[in-house]
C-alpha cells in the first residue's frame, strides 16, 4: 500500500466532513500561509515541489501561478477545472465525493498565490452531484471563517462560487472554459494576452485542474522534498490519481506514486485483465493519447517517462482494450465523439475531423481502400494547425492506429470486412 | 408568464451576481426544468431577465448537451456512448432500451415519460456500461437492471418532475 495524500480520508461509503478533513491536517496549510507566507513565497513553494499540471499538459503549477505579473490590475480569478470529459476519465468525480474540503482549501491557497478575490469551481452537468457537494460545503468552510472577508483575521478576503456548465468537451479547454463562464460559445482563444493577463472579464485569471489544486495544502504542510519524494521516478513529484477503465477486473481511480510502471496499475491495482481477455493495447492518458503497444507495457506513468515511449501521461485515465476488440471500431467511436464535441470554431478541427471518421468509416465497413491510409495521415496533421490542444489530441488514436496496428487496418481494407465480425 | 416562486429566486440571484451573463445556463436549466424544455417562450425569458438579446441566448443553448431547445419526456436518458461503454456492450444498452421503451434514440415515448439521448462520456467509466437519468447516474447496466430503473420511475410517474 502506498502513502494516500488526495484520498486519505478516502471512506468506502460517505464523503469526509470538514471536522474530518481538519483532523488530518486540514486547513493548517492556509492558516500557516496566512500567517506567515507572501503570495510569492507560497508559488516559491510550489514551484520548488515540482507540482506539475494534472490536467493533461504537465506544466508546472507554480509557474504558472507566476505567470501572473505583479501589476497585474484587480480583481484577479481562480478557476478550479472539474469539467473532465475526456473520455476514461473520471479522478475529479472522485475527489469531490472523497474530501471536498481539500479541493476548497487547494482553490483558497492559489487564490492566495495569486490575490485572487473570487474562485470559480467549473463543473460538468453530469457530475451535478460533486455540484451540490461542493456548494453545501463552500457554506460550511464559510462558515468556518475559512471563506468571506479578512479570512482566519487577515487581510486577504476570497470566496468560492461554483458554476455549473451546459455540458461540452470543449469546455475543459481553458480558454473556451473562461468564455463559457462568460455566458458566450465556448470557444478557445489563442494568446495574446494570455488568460494571466486578460483572462476572465479581461481581468488576470488562472486556470488550475482540481487535481493540481489538493495537492498545494500538502506540500505547504509537508515540504517540496517530502512531495518530490513521493514519485517513485526523479523527474516527478508527488502521486497520480490514475483511473483505469475498459477490460480489467476491477476498473476504478487509484492514488499511486507518480511513475508507477503501467504494468503495475494494470495488473496490480486494476487486477488484471477480465477473463478469457488478452491485453492488446490501451490509451494511457485519455481519449487523446497514442494507442500504446504492448512492448512499452514497462513504462513509467508520468510526464517525461511516457514522452519518452513517444506517448502522454494525459490525465492518467488507462482505458484497456483486449485482443477480441477491433481497434478501427475503437478509433471510430472516439472519431464520432471528437466530431460531435468539435466546437466547430476553426477549420482544422471542424473539416479533418469528420473526414477522418468517414474514412475510418468505409474502412470498418469493408469500403476500404489503401490510398485512404496517406489521406489519413495527412489530415491527422492538419489538425496541429487548429486554435486548441483538443484537435490534434483527437488524432493521436488515428495516427498511432496507423503506426502499431497498421496490419489490422490493412486486414480491413483487403478482406473487404471487418475481421473481428463473425 | 413564469410563476412567481420561480421568478423571485431567479431575479434575487442575478441582481446579486458580479455580472448576470455569467448565470446564462443556470437560468436556462431553471427555465427548462419549468417548462420541461427550453421552449422559444423560455429562450425569450431568459434573454429578458439576464439583459441578453434572444440570439444570444440561443447561440449557447443550441451549443450544450444538456440544454434540449425540443421537447424532451419527463425522463432524459443518456446513454453513454464514449469508448469504454462502447467496448462493454453500450449497443445492447441501447438496443435494449429501444426494444422496451419501443422508440428510437432521440425520440420521446408517447407517454412523454422517456427521451432516449446517446451522449458523450459521462465521466462513469468505472461503472460502465453507463446512463443518466434526470441528472442520476446508473450502472453497470444490465438489461434486468434497465427493467428495474424504468419500472421504478414510470411507478412514480405522476410525481412531479425531478430537479435537477
Amino acid at each position: 500500500m502506498y502513502p494516500q495524500v488526495i484520498f486519505q480520508n478516502r471512506k468506502p461509503d460517505r464523503i469526509a466532513t470538514m471536522d474530518e478533513y481538519r483532523q488530518s491536517g486540514g486547513y493548517q496549510a492556509i492558516t500557516t500561509v496566512l500567517q506567515k507566507y507572501s503570495p510569492k513565497e507560497l508559488q516559491q513553494q510550489v514551484v520548488d515541489s515540482g507540482l506539475q499540471g494534472r490536467g493533461g499538459a504537465g506544466f508546472p503549477a507554480g509557474r504558472k501561478w507566476q505567470g501572473v505579473a505583479d501589476n497585474a490590475p484587480f480583481p484577479r480569478y481562480i478557476i478550479t477545472n472539474i469539467d473532465e470529459m475526456e473520455p476514461g476519465t473520471f479522478k475529479d468525480r472522485f475527489m469531490a465525493h472523497v474530501d471536498p474540503h481539500m479541493i476548497i482549501e487547494g482553490t483558497i491557497l492559489a487564490g492566495y498565490a495569486v490575490s485572487a478575490e473570487k474562485g470559480i469551481i467549473f463543473v460538468r452537468p453530469s457530475y451535478e452531484s460533486s455540484a451540490l457537494i461542493l456548494e453545501r460545503e463552500i457554506r460550511i468552510a464559510k462558515e468556518a471563517g475559512y471563506l468571506g472577508q479578512n479570512i482566519l483575521g487577515s487581510h486577504f478576503s476570497f470566496d468560492i462560487v461554483v458554476h455549473r456548465s451546459g455540458g461540452r468537451y470543449i469546455c475543459g479547454e481553458g480558454t473556451a472554459q473562461i468564455n463559457a463562464i462568460m455566458g458566450m460559445r465556448a470557444h478557445p482563444r489563442q494568446p495574446p494576452p494570455r488568460t494571466t493577463e486578460k483572462g476572465l472579464w479581461e481581468q488576470p485569471t488562472v486556470l488550475n485542474n482540481i487535481e493540481t489544486l489538493v495537492n498545494v495544502p500538502h506540500i505547504i504542510r509537508n515540504g517540496p522534498e517530502w512531495f518530490k519524494g513521493l514519485a517513485k521516478t526523479k523527474t516527478a513529484a508527488g502521486t497520480k490519481l490514475y483511473c483505469v477503465s475498459g477490460k480489467v477486473k476491477n476498473p476504478g481511480c487509484y492514488e499511486l506514486p507518480m511513475g508507477t510502471l503501467l504494468r503495475e496499475i494494470l495488473e496490480v491495482h486494476g487486477g488484471g485483465m477480465l477473463p478469457g481477455c488478452e491485453f492488446k493495447t490501451c490509451l494511457p492518458g485519455g481519449a487523446s493519447t497514442y494507442y500504446l503497444p504492448v512492448k512499452f507495457l514497462d513504462a513509467e506513468m508520468d510526464f517525461d517517462s511516457m514522452k519518452k515511449v513517444g506517448n502522454r501521461l494525459g490525465t492518467g485515465a488507462v482505458i484497456v482494450f483486449d485482443h477480441k476488440t477491433c481497434l478501427v471500431a475503437a478509433t471510430l467511436n472516439l472519431m464520432d465523439f471528437f466530431v460531435r464535441e468539435s466546437c466547430g470554431w476553426c477549420t482544422p478541427c471542424r473539416e479533418a475531423l469528420p473526414f477522418i471518421r468517414d474514412l475510418l468509416w468505409r474502412i470498418e465497413v469493408g469500403e476500404g481502400k489503401e490510398e485512404f491510409i496517406p489521406t489519413l495521415r495527412r489530415m491527422s496533421q492538419h489538425t496541429w494547425n487548429s486554435y486548441c490542444a483538443f484537435a490534434p489530441g483527437a488524432t493521436m488514436p488515428v495516427t498511432s492506429l496507423l503506426d502499431y496496428f497498421a496490419e489490422e487496418v490493412h486486414e480491413h481494407i483487403s478482406q473487404k470486412k471487418c475481421p473481428f465480425k463473425k | 408568464m413564469l410563476p412567481k416562486d420561480l421568478l423571485e429566486p431567479l431575479q434575487k440571484k442575478i441582481a446579486g451576481a458580479d455580472h448576470p451573463r455569467e448565470l446564462a445556463v443556470d437560468v436556462m436549466l431553471s427555465l427548462q426544468n419549468h417548462y420541461g424544455y427550453l421552449s422559444d417562450q423560455a429562450v425569450k425569458e431568459a434573454a429578458r431577465l439576464l439583459g441578453m438579446t434572444s440570439l444570444e441566448i440561443e447561440e449557447i443553448a443550441t451549443f450544450y448537451d444538456f440544454i434540449y431547445r425540443e421537447p424532451v419526456g419527463r425522463f432524459v436518458i443518456h446513454v453513454c456512448d464514449g469508448v469504454v461503454c462502447w467496448m462493454n456492450a453500450y449497443d445492447s444498452v441501447l438496443n435494449h432500451l429501444s426494444k422496451k421503451l419501443g422508440i428510437k434514440p432521440g425520440e420521446t415515448t408517447k407517454d412523454g415519460f422517456f427521451t432516449i439521448l446517446p451522449t458523450a462520456c459521462i465521466g462513469y467509466c468505472d461503472l460502465s456500461p453507463a446512463m443518466l437519468i434526470n441528472g442520476r447516474a446508473y450502472g453497470p447496466l444490465t438489461p434486468e437492471k434497465i427493467d428495474g430503473i424504468l419500472d421504478r420511475l414510470r411507478s412514480e410517474a405522476p410525481s412531479p418532475r425531478m430537479t435537477r
